[in-house]
C-alpha cells in the first residue's frame, strides 16, 4: 500500500501548498486575522439616536449604494447601516438600533469565503474584493447580524463611475453577482476622515455615532472626544450577541434614563 | 450478433429502440432545453430572475444540490458495502446503484455552479481557493467522489463492454468505437480477471470513506455557520443517513421501472425488492432516530431563536411540509414496507416515491426556513421560487433521468458477467466467473494471508 500512502501525501501536500494556494490566501494570516497597528472601533450612543436615518442616507450617497431588489430596504436601497426599530414602547429610552457592519475581530464571513474575496485589509477592516467574489453567498449566510447584501441584478451605474479606480476600500463601481457591505468607509478612514455615517449624525445634531482607534483609547463623533475604555465602563457598553464569540468592534451604549433622547 | 429470438434479455434494451423510447428521450430533452433557456435568462440578467433575495439567499438550487448528492450515496452503499459483506443478492442491483451515483453526482455538481452569482469566475476556486472554507472541502470531496464513482462504475463494466464489442455488431460505428475503447482490450483471461477483481476490491474499500466524507462535508456547509437550525453537531451523520435512505429508495424505484420496461423479471426477483425494502426500513428507523435527536433537543429547551424556527416548522408556515416529511416520507413508507399486505413490488415502489419526495422536501426545509427567519428585526422573509428556478429544477431531474436512461440503452444495466446472464467468456476465465454466481473468487473477497488481496500486487502474475 506504499503507493497509496504516497499518493495521498502528494495530494494532501499539493492541496496545502501549491495549486489552491493562489497568491497569498492559503493558510495566510493576512486574510483571516486583523493585522496592522489600528484597532478601529465604533460606538453608538443609543440614548442619542432618534432613528432619523440620516446615517443611512449619507451612506447611500457616499457609496451610491445599489438597490435592494425587493428586500427590506431604505428607499429601495441596501441598508449598509440599518436602523432597526427595536421597540415601539414610548417609555423605552432606546427604541432604535443603528447597525453598520460589526467589523468582527473573529468574523464568520471571512472564515467561510472560498476565494478570500472578503478579508481584513491593512487597516483591520473587513472589506470585499468584488473583482474576486464568485457570488456563492456563503458569507451572507454566515453573518449572524444579517449585515451583508447581494447584488442580485445589475446595479445602476452613474456616469462618473468610469473615473473611479476600483479598490475594495471603496467598492464603486458595484458589480452584479457579488456581495456588498459596510466597510466603515475604509477609503475615508485611510485619509483620516470619519465614516460618512458618523459625519452625518453629527451634522444632524444627534452626535450618536463615535469612531476611533482602540489602541489610542479615543473615540470621537467629530465634536466630542471620549476615552473609549472609560465610557464603555461607565455606561455599560455592550456588543451584540457577545456569546457568539465574533468579537465585534462595535459597541452600544445603553440609555441612562427613561424616555430621554 | 444478429437479432434473433435467442438474443439475451439483458441485451434487448441495447438493440431495440422503440418509438416510445425516442418520444421519451425527446420529452426529457425538451425539459432540459427549457432549463437551459431558463439558465440563459439567469446568465443574462443575474440571479435577480430567481426568487432568492437577501434573507433566503439559497433556495431550490442548493436544495437540489443536497438532494442529488444524497441520492448519489447509494452507489457506495449498494456496491461497496454489500460487496464487502458478501451479500450475493446484490449482483443484479449494483450497476443500477452505481449508475445512479454517477448520474446524480453529475447533476448535483452542476447545481452550486448554477447557484453562483458569478459563474464566470468559477476558476477563482482553483486560483485563490482557501482550504479553510467548507466550499473548498465540498469542491475537493465531490470531485474525488465523482472520479471515484466513475471508476467504480466502469471497472465492473469492462467485461460486459468487451462482450458488447464482440457481440453487438449491428450497432452504429460510434457505439462500436465506444465499446472498443472502453473495453480496454479485455479478453477475459484469468490474468485480466484477477487484476480487475483486485482493482474492484481496492475501489470497494476506497469509495466508502469518500462517500461518507462527501455528504458530511455537504452538511458542514450549513453546520459551520452560527445560524439557528444549522448550528448542529449531528448534521454530518444526519445527512449521511438521509442520503442513504433517499439513495436506496431511488434504486428500488429504478429497479421497479427497469423490471417493468425491460422485462427483467428473471433477474430482479421479489427477493431483491424485499431485501432492498428491508434495508430501506432500517434506514428509515435510523433517520427517524436522527430526526428525533435533531428536533427534540432544541424543542425541549425552546430557546428564543430556536423556538421561533421550530414553531414555524411544527405549527407555522412550514408545518404542512414538515408534517409530510415526517408522516408521508417516513412513517407511511415504513408501514407500507412492514405490512404483509403491501409487502410487494407495488407497495415498495409507492414507499420509495414517498421517501424520495419527502427527502427532497426535507432538504428544502433544511435550507429555507433557517434563512427565512431574519436574525435581526423579528421578521420572516418569504420565498416562492420563480419559473427559472422551477425550470432548472425540472431540467436537473429530467437530465438525471436522461443520463440514466441513455446509459441503460448503451450499457447493460444488469451486470452480465456477474449474474451469469450470458456465458460468453472463454473457458480459461475460470468457472467462478462465467457461471456468474460469484463475482469475487473467495481468495479475493477477503485479503489473502499476506495482506495483498486488495493491494494490486503484481507478483503473482509477473
Amino acid at each position: 500500500m506504499k503507493w497509496a500512502a504516497g499518493a495521498a501525501l502528494a495530494v494532501a501536500s499539493g492541496l496545502l501548498f501549491s495549486p489552491f494556494g493562489g497568491q497569498s490566501q492559503i493558510l495566510a494570516a493576512g486574510s483571516r486575522a486583523p493585522s496592522g497597528s489600528r484597532r478601529w472601533s465604533m460606538v453608538v450612543d443609543l440614548e442619542r439616536c432618534n432613528g432619523c436615518k440620516e446615517c443611512t442616507d449619507a451612506c447611500i450617497e457616499e457609496h451610491d449604494v445599489p438597490p435592494a431588489w425587493g428586500n427590506p430596504s431604505y428607499n429601495g436601497k441596501q441598508e449598509w447601516i440599518r436602523v432597526v426599530e427595536t421597540s415601539n414602547d414610548p417609555n423605552n429610552g432606546a427604541p432604535f438600533l443603528p447597525m453598520p457592519c460589526m467589523n468582527c475581530q473573529n468574523a464568520p464571513c471571512t472564515k467561510v469565503c472560498p476565494v478570500g474575496a472578503t478579508y481584513y485589509n491593512d487597516e483591520g477592516l473587513v472589506v470585499i474584493d468584488n473583482t474576486r467574489c464568485i457570488g456563492c453567498r456563503f458569507c451572507i449566510a454566515a453573518c449572524p447580524y444579517d449585515r451583508r447584501y447581494f447584488n442580485w441584478g445589475e446595479p445602476p451605474h452613474a456616469p462618473n463611475e468610469q473615473f473611479i479606480n476600483y479598490t475594495p476600500d471603496y467598492p464603486v463601481p458595484h458589480k452584479i453577482g457579488t456581495t456588498e457591505k459596510c466597510n466603515w468607509c475604509s477609503h475615508r478612514v485611510r485619509m483620516g476622515r470619519l465614516p460618512a455615517c458618523v459625519d452625518a449624525c453629527r451634522k444632524e445634531g444627534m452626535k450618536a455615532l463615535f469612531f476611533g482607534d482602540a489602541n489610542e483609547d479615543a473615540i470621537t463623533n467629530g465634536e466630542e472626544t471620549w476615552v473609549l475604555s472609560e465610557i464603555l465602563a461607565r455606561r455599560g457598553g455592550y456588543r451584540l450577541q457577545e456569546e457568539l464569540g465574533t468579537e465585534p468592534s462595535l459597541y452600544y451604549l445603553p440609555p441612562t434614563g427613561r424616555g430621554s433622547s | 450478433m444478429r437479432e434473433s429470438s435467442s438474443t439475451p434479455k439483458l441485451l434487448q434494451p441495447l438493440m431495440n429502440y422503440s418509438k416510445a423510447y425516442y418520444a421519451f428521450i425527446g420529452l426529457l430533452l425538451g425539459i432540459v432545453g427549457l432549463g437551459t433557456y431558463a439558465y440563459a435568462t439567469q446568465l443574462q440578467n443575474g440571479l435577480v430572475v430567481t426568487a432568492m433575495r437577501n434573507n433566503v439567499l439559497w433556495g431550490l438550487y442548493i436544495t437540489n444540490f443536497v438532494f442529488f448528492i444524497g441520492i448519489s450515496h447509494v452507489g457506495a452503499l449498494m456496491s461497496a458495502i454489500l460487496r464487502l459483506s458478501g451479500a450475493e443478492w446484490r449482483k443484479p442491483v449494483t450497476r443500477m446503484a452505481e449508475a445512479i451515483t454517477a448520474c446524480s453526482l453529475a447533476m448535483g455538481a452542476i447545481m452550486p455552479i448554477v447557484d453562483l452569482g458569478r459563474p464566470d469566475r468559477i476558476l477563482n476556486i482553483l486560483l485563490y481557493g482557501r482550504i479553510q472554507s467548507p466550499i473548498l472541502w465540498d469542491f475537493i470531496s465531490i470531485g474525488t467522489y465523482l472520479t471515484g464513482s466513475l471508476v467504480f462504475l466502469l471497472l465492473p463494466l469492462i467485461p460486459d463492454i468487451a462482450l458488447l464489442r464482440d457481440k453487438l455488431s449491428g450497432v452504429s460505428v460510434l457505439r462500436q468505437k465506444i465499446y472498443r475503447i472502453l473495453s480496454f482490450g479485455w479478453k477475459g483471461t484469468a490474468y485480466q480477471h484477477e487484476r480487475l477483481e483486485k482493482a474492484i476490491g481496492v475501489m470497494t474499500i476506497l469509495i466508502i470513506p469518500i462517500a461518507i466524507s462527501v455528504h458530511t462535508v455537504v452538511s458542514w456547509i450549513f453546520a459551520m455557520t452560527l445560524r439557528v437550525g444549522w448550528n448542529s453537531s449531528v448534521f454530518g451523520p444526519y445527512f449521511v443517513a438521509g442520503a442513504l435512505l433517499s439513495g436506496v429508495a431511488s434504486v428500488l424505484l429504478a429497479m421497479a421501472l427497469f423490471r417493468w420496461f425491460y422485462h427483467l423479471e428473471e433477474y430482479l426477483t421479489p427477493r431483491h425488492f424485499r431485501n432492498l425494502a428491508n434495508l430501506m426500513l432500517a434506514m428509515i428507523v435510523v433517520y427517524i432516530y436522527f430526526t428525533l435527536n435533531e428536533y427534540l433537543t432544541p424543542a425541549y429547551k425552546w430557546e428564543t431563536a430556536e423556538g421561533q424556527l421550530l414553531g414555524s416548522l411544527f405549527t407555522g408556515e412550514f408545518s404542512a411540509a414538515f408534517l409530510f416529511v415526517q408522516v408521508g416520507g417516513l412513517v407511511v413508507p415504513a408501514i407500507l414496507i412492514a405490512l404483509p399486505k403491501t409487502r410487494n413490488i407495488l407497495g415498495y415502489s409507492v414507499a420509495s416515491v414517498l421517501i424520495v419526495l419527502g427527502m427532497w422536501i426535507k432538504r428544502f426545509l433544511i435550507v429555507v426556513p433557517t434563512l427565512a427567519r431574519a436574525q435581526f428585526g423579528d421578521y420572516w422573509a418569504t420565498y416562492n421560487p420563480s419559473w427559472v428556478e422551477w425550470s432548472i429544477t425540472a431540467a436537473s431531474i429530467a437530465g438525471f433521468i436522461l443520463l440514466y436512461t441513455v446509459f441503460s440503452r448503451i450499457f447493460p444495466i444488469i451486470s452480465i458477467w456477474e449474474t451469469g446472464g450470458i456465458t460468453a467468456e472463454p473457458a480459461e476465465s475460470g468457472p467462478s466467473i462465467s457461471l456468474g454466481g460469484f463475482g469475487f473468487p473467495a481468495s479475493q473477497r477477503f485479503p489473502s494471508q499476506d495482506g495483498s488481496g486488495f493491494g494490486g500486487n503484481s507478483e503473482v502474475a509477473d
